[in-house]
């Protein structure tokens, strides 16, 4: 399974802050996306938004990166802390 | 008085933090710098034209301070720097409260100013903290996300 995490204002939108994925049916966080924009309407318009920063085990990627099963991946808005 | 601990560069916390403390903490047994350079950060009345009542941050735990931690790393990689202390506060904060400090020691202050900048600056983009604000607009009180700025980006930008 993938451990997904969604943060801040992403988060809200979603209703959701957290859910598991099959690893089976994706190679890469942009495959995520797109499994998780099949949801429904609400769930692709948030994923419209391209300026959604990724992370895989804590460390910021690209859509292309690679993901295994045990991964936490985690999508969130730019962020706005200091 | 705590001890100072190297281990303890990072501080990810609810509590308010004492300036006088953690600058008494980069200096504690610390004869070999002569410079100790601080920044706080503190929650602003205002923004955007909006008055700005209270602000509440979330954070990522565990990349948090990951990324807090790359960020001391690369700057340890380019300057001459002693100790290293970064506080971020989460949670609910209060107009005027303190939000981040960032302070370096080294020889000579030139070293100490700029990793404390570049250490800021890169906080800003790159480490996972959301704020959101509570406003008030023509009498209408309101919760916002923050969005985030070009000039942080830019900023960032500068070092690279």
């Amino acid at each position: 399974m993938i451990n997904v995490v969604f943060f801040a204002a992403l988060r809200e939108q979603l209703g959701c802050a957290q859910l598991s994925l099959a690893a089976d049916d994706v190679k890469t966080v942009d495959d995520i996306k797109r499994l998780l924009c099949e949801k429904n309407e609400q769930w692709q318009q948030t994923f419209a938004n391209t300026s959604l920063l990724s992370a895989v085990n804590h460390d910021m990627v690209d859509g292309d990166h690679l993901v295994k099963p045990g991964d936490e991946v985690a999508f969130f808005p730019p962020v706005t802390g200091g | 008085m705590k001890k100072h601990n190297n281990l303890a560069e990072i501080s990810i916390q609810t509590d308010d933090f004492s300036l006088a403390d953690e600058v008494a903490l980069l200096e504690q047994d610390n004869l070999t710098d002569g410079a100790v350079v601080t920044f706080t950060g503190r929650v602003r009345n205002h923004n955007n034209g909006n008055a700005v009542t209270a602000l509440t941050l979330e954070h990522y735990p565990g990349m948090t301070e990951k990324s807090l931690a790359n960020i001391i790393k690369q700057a340890k990689e380019r300057w001459h720097i002693g100790r290293v202390k970064v506080i971020h506060r989460i949670g609910e904060l209060s107009i005027g409260d303190q939000i981040v400090f960032v302070g370096v020691t080294s020889k000579h202050r030139q070293d100490a100013f700029a990793a404390n900048e570049f250490i800021m600056d890169y906080l800003k983009v790159s480490a996972p903290f959301w704020k959101k604000e509570k406003i008030t607009n023509a009498g209408k009180i309101s919760e916002n996300w923050l969005a985030a700025k070009d000039s942080d980006n830019d900023k960032a930008k500068r070092w690279s």
